[in-house]
């Protein structure tokens, strides 16, 4: 039987090395006449053992870790399974800690199979939350989504019930439903991940809203730094269609369903709904002012449902094993599972996804193994370049949304960067500031200008000029920002200013010159 | 009052039109205001006051400034007040130290990046953002000065009335929403982002080069000097203000005129007009320097012959002069050797005193206007079907039109302010249907696209409106229950067996129409199917020798599809001139008196005889047509003629010059010494707009007060010379005022009974008819029933003009109007208006070009039957193969040098719009006359 080696596809698999590990494979299978196959899967998220390479054996997949092109001649000799004393070898992939402590429910599939391979999809549990929810009545699937609890996963948190039955309720001959895959903050890496590795689950997740919402078309607004993202999504999508998947009669008799992907074109902002909306209209990406909200009066003035990739692709668990079920995980007001991103300075760094409510500190030191330097960790943000900077006093916070809100902080899209006790938060806080000042859409004035004079007064900060009114303008600053910005990236930047006042003031403020 | 925007009290955010009413408190205060205001609206109109920069109540809510922000109880944050809408029950708060701090803090921001020169600023006094500032109570700005800034930006001073300076700007967009939402030609945008945000024009030309427009809604919007008038920049902000209504177009835009004592500083179209709710055009608002033009002619003149130069005298000398000379031709020729030409440019008052000089003094029906020209076709059709010789709707109606038919005009350059409004509509969905030979911006702008352009040969409008006709009434499209509860059974039966004949069918059609019968079916589907269509029409309709049959045309379709008698619906003269309507109305034509009434009906003179105490003739009087060939034939001696350039404007120049030759004298009113000036005995000085009093009536029958703005500059009204001319001519005329002119007319004409100025003055304009006090006006005509009782449908047989190609004249000439320019050009001239039209082009096909050797710019000849013309040609395909169009702004171009004289049989408008011609270039023409 020939044996199938799985190289990653992904775009983070690749940045180390995995294209040229596939076609070293390829070339050693055709060299050495071997019975293999090799498949381009997703990444499973742990880019720490990137290139990871698998290899079906009886005893399940075989791991082959920092695999490199040099690896590949003493790999295959002969056999498609290498010898398992190879120094690349880890062992059965699925016995990893990494992995086995994870409790995966959105990337289970993510790394095992082929990601455009519809059959694969299936015979993995694939569109059973879709079957199900075509038993079921609109109003019913909403419901399924509310009893799990899920709240948008693209950082806001709001629950994602409420969007569905909104647009639900209203009655309008053109719905859209929208899948925001602009991941722009640094350190997130899942709605990718995902799309690379498992798109069928983000297709199936955006039917199953049609279907809960009356949407007859979608779209996934994706942003260009992702062209394998685009790639592998735009096969799928033709795959699906040819199968039926999407379009005429896709959500039953009648109801036709298809999806368009949309690229962006390099702007933060747009990952903010509305400029995102703005954007898919052929319009300059600026902040629509709510209400009306999205689901009211979005895209071309249609209701429109916006999620976040993750969201759409949790309503796949939640169709197919039930609200109740996905709603067991998790803590307080958190239900379900959040694949964390972890990275930065960190040595197991990847997509984590586990339930709610697990300390920050467990994350980082049983998955992320601590720093990657070796020295002592000092700050960790959490929840995008807009989340606060916390010290190793706060890393007991349970990763949940009203506890990192009780500490002044936020989860986001749950992307959390680890720096070492080198970091100076100092230059940190100006380029927080200086993030906002590059990625202002420039309509609200707070975010405009404040962005600009706030990198100039930090920068004065610094300096130590006039420190304590500068400080105090700061402060001031930030107050204008968060109350009078039109959108969260202007409201979301005194976060991590404050966190760095509050937790590392020294590192910005020096003695007066 | 010192700030000048303050006029109009600014709420913020456009009213709700919702009938539901929603009850919230703010600051303590109970307010109740229709469902759908915006918090900021319902408080600053109960006089809480929010600040606002990015907030005008002529767009939509932006919120971007974030100055408005209030608290609601209840609720996180601080909402904008300009995007929140009141909610029952709401509480909300707009004043709290934290709002206090965060406005400051904003404020703050703003001033960071923005000049400290108010004290020399141009809007300094009228700035809102340094109002704004005033009122958070900034005391200082914390940044400094050595941050980045757009202080040292370049100022744009490339558009001759207004001046851009990115230094001063806050990036508010108003410019950009203005030219969006309310002019709707998308010119502006914003570049670039973040910080480096900045206003553009959309391909980063200098605003003169760029897809600009220069109708000024982006200066009116700008809170800050970003945007200023040079007259302001000149002069200093004006101290007050005067209402009155524009004098080109017959849109009628109300416009504020805003002087410095008796400088004119700026027009500012009022939010209040009727016809315009605060927009205007680059003419409109810009091109009024011709009043204050070196070339006035500010004193009386006369000679003994037309070869002898002019001499100036006093008004009482040109008065007995002009009165001496007419009485000399009356007492040796009799009554009917005199005439006179009244103006459409001219107020109410002025035609009706005209028409009464002739009627009364003169003692004959030899009255007309210059409406002959341009809408007597519409005057005509439209009475015979509907009975009443007026547009039928207000322009707010296209508001709710589905289907927009717009046949033989170009809005976008001759109507703008309409043009902006139908733009509107379509950009809200309506569906668009062009009828012209030329492809005009309608066809294809920003944001607008035709849903079909029927794009016709010049002279086949009754082949194509009887194919339209056609396909409505054999494909079951017409509203039967309309036409049997509002029209004329027998007529109707007539016309549908007429129409339904197959030699109407678009495949037959076709050949003269040249437009693709399957188009004409599904245009034709289009409007009849619709809940709301709607027909505006130009001159394209009307200058041709059917003019008429097709005017009725238009009527037969509006009734057979129901698309009349309510909103959004009708038929709907584009009027070219201001006071079109107006002039018609009173009564200024050979066989009507005022109202449109018959000189033959003796009930109708004998009002007016008992009121004049003079007897009057019961037969009609000359046509201007007709005028003409009676001085050439001896018959007519003496003319009036005030404000009109027959010698430019009537076709056949040729024809017209010979005619006013033979006049024994010629007495012109006018501003300028004009062509037709050339010819006269006596010459007397008329006012500018902005020295009349009195009204306009516009193409929606809206009766609109002139008001003077200036002293006449002559020192005499129209009205008064007219008068002391009747009186030396002894028929003695006294008036006092305009307004008494007015009352004269409202005591005459039953659809003005209601009318005088001081309920203008009080209440606005109004739509006629206004049929009593207690009346105030009709926006929509024919609502339950037609003016004339039921509809009379009307055959409509088409046929083709005599003006035909041939191998000598194998192209057809047909002509317009530009954005720029007005008619002869006569004022346009006199502005800065030529920076973007300073001579007339010939548009031609690239492949007539080709085949004539002409390349873009090429002088060429262009020749007809009656005459030839020089002029550059400009290669483009808005024009199709075998047609050539021109403009006739420049009396250099003389375009009616070519132009026939042939016209509408039932009106003698002149068939401007077909005229057959050849082009030739210049040096091809010389050698050809070598030879």
């Amino acid at each position: 039987m020939t044996t199938r080696i799985f190289v990653p596809n992904d775009t983070g698999a690749c940045s180390v090395g995995a294209d040229e590990v596939a076609s070293a494979i390829q070339m050693a299978i055709h060299r050495e006449g071997l019975d293999a196959q090799l498949v381009r899967s997703g990444s499973r998220g742990a880019y720490w053992l990137e290139p990871l390479v698998e290899i079906e054996s009886d005893e399940g997949r075989i791991g082959f870790a920092r695999v490199e092109p040099r690896h590949v001649s003493t790999l295959f000799v002969g056999s498609p399974m290498p010898d398992r004393q190879h120094l690349t070898c880890i062992g059965r992939v699925e016995d990893l800690p990494f992995l086995k402590d994870q409790q995966r429910l959105t990337f289970v599939r993510a790394g095992v199979i082929d990601p455009v391979d519809l059959d694969a999809y299936r015979a993995n549990g694939g569109f059973e939350g879709l079957v199900r929810a075509c038993t079921m009545t609109s109003a019913q699937v909403v419901g399924e989504v509310r009893r799990s609890g899920l709240r948008g996963r693209g950082g806001a948190a709001f629950p994602a019930a409420i969007k569905w039955q909104s647009v639900l309720d209203q009655q309008a001959p053109t719905k859209y439903v929208v899948c925001n895959a602009d991941e722009g903050d640094s350190g997130t890496f899942a709605d990718r991940l995902l799309i690379e590795a498992d798109p069928y689950q983000l297709i199936e997740g955006m039917l199953i809203a049609a279907h809960a919402t009356g949407a007859s078309q979608g779209y996934v607004y994706l942003r260009s730094e992702y062209p394998r993202a685009r790639a592998v999504l735009t096969q799928a999508l033709a795959h699906a269609r040819r199968a039926g998947v999407l379009g005429r009669d896709a959500c039953g008799p009648g109801r036709s369903f298809d999806v368009e992907l949309r690229m962006g074109a390099g702007a933060y902002v747009c990952g903010e709904e509305t400029s995102l909306l703005e954007s898919i209209e052929g319009k300059r990406a600026q902040v629509r002012f709510k209400p009306p909200l999205p689901s009211i009066q979005g895209l071309f003035g249609a209701p429109t449902l916006v999620n976040n990739v993750l969201t759409l692709a949790a309503a796949t668990t939640i169709l197919a094993k039930g609200g109740e079920y996905y709603a067991s995980f998790g803590a307080g007001q958190s239900r379900g599972t959040m694949p964390f991103q972890l990275s930065g300075n960190i040595r197991r760094g990847g997509v984590i996804e586990l339930p709610f409510g697990v300390s920050l500190r467990s994350l980082i030191d049983t998955f992320g193994g601590g720093s990657l330097s070796g020295r002592p960790l000092r700050a960790v943000q959490v929840g995008g370049p807009l989340g606060g900077y916390l010290p190793s006093a706060l890393w007991d916070t349970p990763l949940d949304y009203e506890a990192f809100a009780n500490v002044a902080s936020m989860l986001g899209h749950g992307g959390i960067v680890a720096f070492d006790d080198t970091v100076d938060l100092g230059v940190q806080a100006e380029f927080v500031m200086q993030f906002c000042a590059n990625e202002s859409c420039g309509k609200c004035t707070p975010c405009r200008i404040g962005s600009v004079r706030g990198v100039e007064v930090i920068q004065r900060i610094r300096r130590g000029e006039a420190i304590a009114a500068n400080v105090a303008l700061l402060e001031d600053l930030c107050e204008t920002m968060e109350a009078g910005s039109l959108c969260a990236l202007g409201g979301l930047t005194p976060m991590p200013i404050r966190s760095i006042l509050r937790h590392f003031r020294s590192d910005l403020i020096h003695t007066e010159r | 009052m010192s700030h000048v925007k303050h006029w109009h009290r600014d709420l913020g955010t456009p009213p709700s039109s919702s009938t539901q009413q929603v009850t919230l408190t703010i600051d303590g205060m109970e307010i109740t205001a229709p469902a759908g205001t915006s918090i900021m609206h319902a408080a600053l109109d109960s006089g809480i006051g929010i600040p606002k920069l990015c907030a005008t109540d002529s767009l939509a809510p932006f919120g971007s400034c974030r100055v408005c922000l209030v608290e609601i109880e209840g609720r996180n944050g601080m909402p904008a007040s300009c995007t929140t809408p009141i909610e029952a029950g709401m509480k909300v708060r707009t004043q709290t130290e934290s709002l206090a701090r965060v406005r400051k803090g904003v404020l703050e921001l703003y001033i960071s990046d923005h000049p400290l020169d108010c004290l020399t600023c141009a809007a300094n006094g009228n700035c809102e953002l340094q109002e704004v500032a005033g009122a958070v109570g900034l005391r200082e700005v914390r940044y400094g000065t050595s941050g980045a800034n757009h202080l040292d930006q370049a100022r744009d001073t490339s558009n001759p009335y207004f001046t851009f300076d990115p230094s001063k700007c806050i990036v508010c967009s108003r410019c950009v929403r203005a030219c969006d939402e309310v002019q709707g030609t998308f010119a502006l945008t914003v570049a670039g982002r973040g910080f480096d945000s900045v206003i553009a024009t959309s391909a980063g030309d200098a605003f003169i080069d760029s897809e600009c427009v220069s109708c000024g809604a982006c200066v009116q919007a700008c809170p800050t000097a970003t945007l200023i008038e040079k007259s302001v920049l000149e002069h200093g902000q004006p101290d007050r203000m005067v209402k009155t209504t524009c004098a080109y177009c017959g849109v009628g835009c109300s416009l504020k005129a805003e002087l410095k004592g008796d400088q004119l500083i700026r027009m500012e179209p009022d939010p209040d007009g009727g016809a315009n709710h605060g927009h205007a055009c680059v003419k409109g608002r810009f091109a009024w320097g011709y009043a204050t033009h070196r070339d006035r002619v500010l004193t009386p003149m006369v000679r003994e012959h037309r070869d002898h130069a002019w001499q100036k005298v006093s008004w009482d000398d040109a008065i007995a002069f002009a009165a001496n000379r007419f009485g000399a031709i009356r007492d040796r020729y009799g009554r009917h050797a005199l005439g006179g030409i009244s103006s459409s440019r001219c107020t109410n008052e002025e035609v009706f005193v005209v028409q009464k000089l002739v009627r009364a003094a003169f003692g004959n029906n030899n009255i007309d206007n210059c409406a002959r020209v341009c809408h007597s076709p519409t005057g005509y059709g439209l009475k015979q079907t509907f009975g009443t010789s007026a547009g039928t709707q207000d322009f707010a109606s296209v508001n709710t039109a589905d289907v927009i038919l717009v046949i033989g005009a170009n809005p976008t350059d001759a109507h703008p302010v309409f043009a902006s409004l139908l733009k509107r509509r379509l950009r809200q969905g309506a569906q668009l249907v062009v009828v012209d030979p030329r492809r005009i911006d309608l066809v294809r702008s920003a944001h607008v696209e035709a849903r079909h352009h029927l794009q016709l040969r010049p002279g086949t409008n009754v082949a194509l409106i009887n194919a339209l006709s056609h396909v409505v009434v054999t494909e079951g499209l017409v509203d039967e229950a309309f036409v049997s509860s509002r029209c004329d059974h027998e007529s109707f039966n007539r016309w549908r067996a007429f129409i339904a004949q197959p030699i109407h069918a678009p495949e037959l059609m076709e050949h003269d129409t040249t437009v693709p019968a399957d188009q004409v079916r599904r245009a034709a589907r289009l409007y009849a199917t619709a809940r709301n269509a709607t027909i505006y029409y130009g001159l394209g309709v009307t200058e041709h020798s059917q003019g008429s049959t097709m005017v009725m045309g238009l009527a037969n379709l509006a009734m057979a599809t129901g698309h009349i008698g309510r909103d959004g619906v009708g038929v709907n003269p584009l009027r070219g001139q201001n006071n079109v309507q107006g002039a018609c109305d009173m009564g200024s034509f050979p066989h009507e008196l005022s109202g449109y009434r018959h000189v033959s009906d003796p009930a109708v003179r004998g009002l007016f005889e008992s009121r004049w105490q003079v007897p009057l003739d019961a037969e009609p009087g000359l046509r201007i047509p007709g005028m003409f060939a009676a001085a050439l034939s001896g018959s007519l001696r003496g003319l009036f003629v005030q404000g009109e350039d027959v010698a430019q404007s009537d076709p056949n120049t040729q024809h017209v010059a010979d005619a006013l030759r033979a006049l024994d004298c010629l007495v012109v009113q006018d501003l300028f010494l004009n062509e037709t000036a050339a010819y006269a005995h006596v010459f007397l000085p008329g006012e500018s707009f902005l020295e009349k009093d009195g009204t306009y009536t516009n193409a929606e029958r809206r009766i609109n007060r002139v008001r003077p703005v200036m002293a006449p500059r002559a020192g005499l009204t129209e009205w008064e010379t007219v008068s002391r001319l009747s009186t030396a001519m002894g028929y003695p005329m006294h008036y006092n005022s305009a307004a008494e002119i007015m009352d004269e007319i409202a005591g005459l004409t039953p659809t003005f009974a209601g009318v005088s100025l001081a309920r203008l003055d009080r209440d606005g304009g109004m739509q006629w008819p206004v049929p009593g006090v207690e009346s105030h006006g009709t926006r929509i005509l024919h609502e339950g029933e037609f003016v004339r009782g039921k509809g009379q449908f009307m055959l409509t047989q088409y046929v083709p003009t005599e003006e035909r190609t041939s191998r000598r004249f194998p192209l057809i000439l047909t002509t317009g109007r530009i954005l720029s320019q007005y008619n002869v050009g006569t004022q346009t001239r006199r502005t800065a208006n030529v920076a973007w039209h300073d001579h007339d082009v010939l548009e031609i096909h690239p492949h007539d070009a080709e085949t004539r050797g002409i390349a873009e710019g090429d002088n060429v000849m262009l020749a007809s039957r009656k005459g030839s013309t020089m002029l550059p040609a400009h290669v483009t395909d808005r024009v199709p193969v075998g047609v050539v169009y021109t403009t006739f702004h420049h009396p250099g171009t003389a375009a009616n040098v070519v132009t026939t004289e042939n016209s509408d049989w039932a009106t003698n408008c002149p068939e401007y719009k077909v005229t057959a011609v050849d082009v030739q270039p210049m040096s091809v023409r010389e050698r050809r006359d070598d030879a």
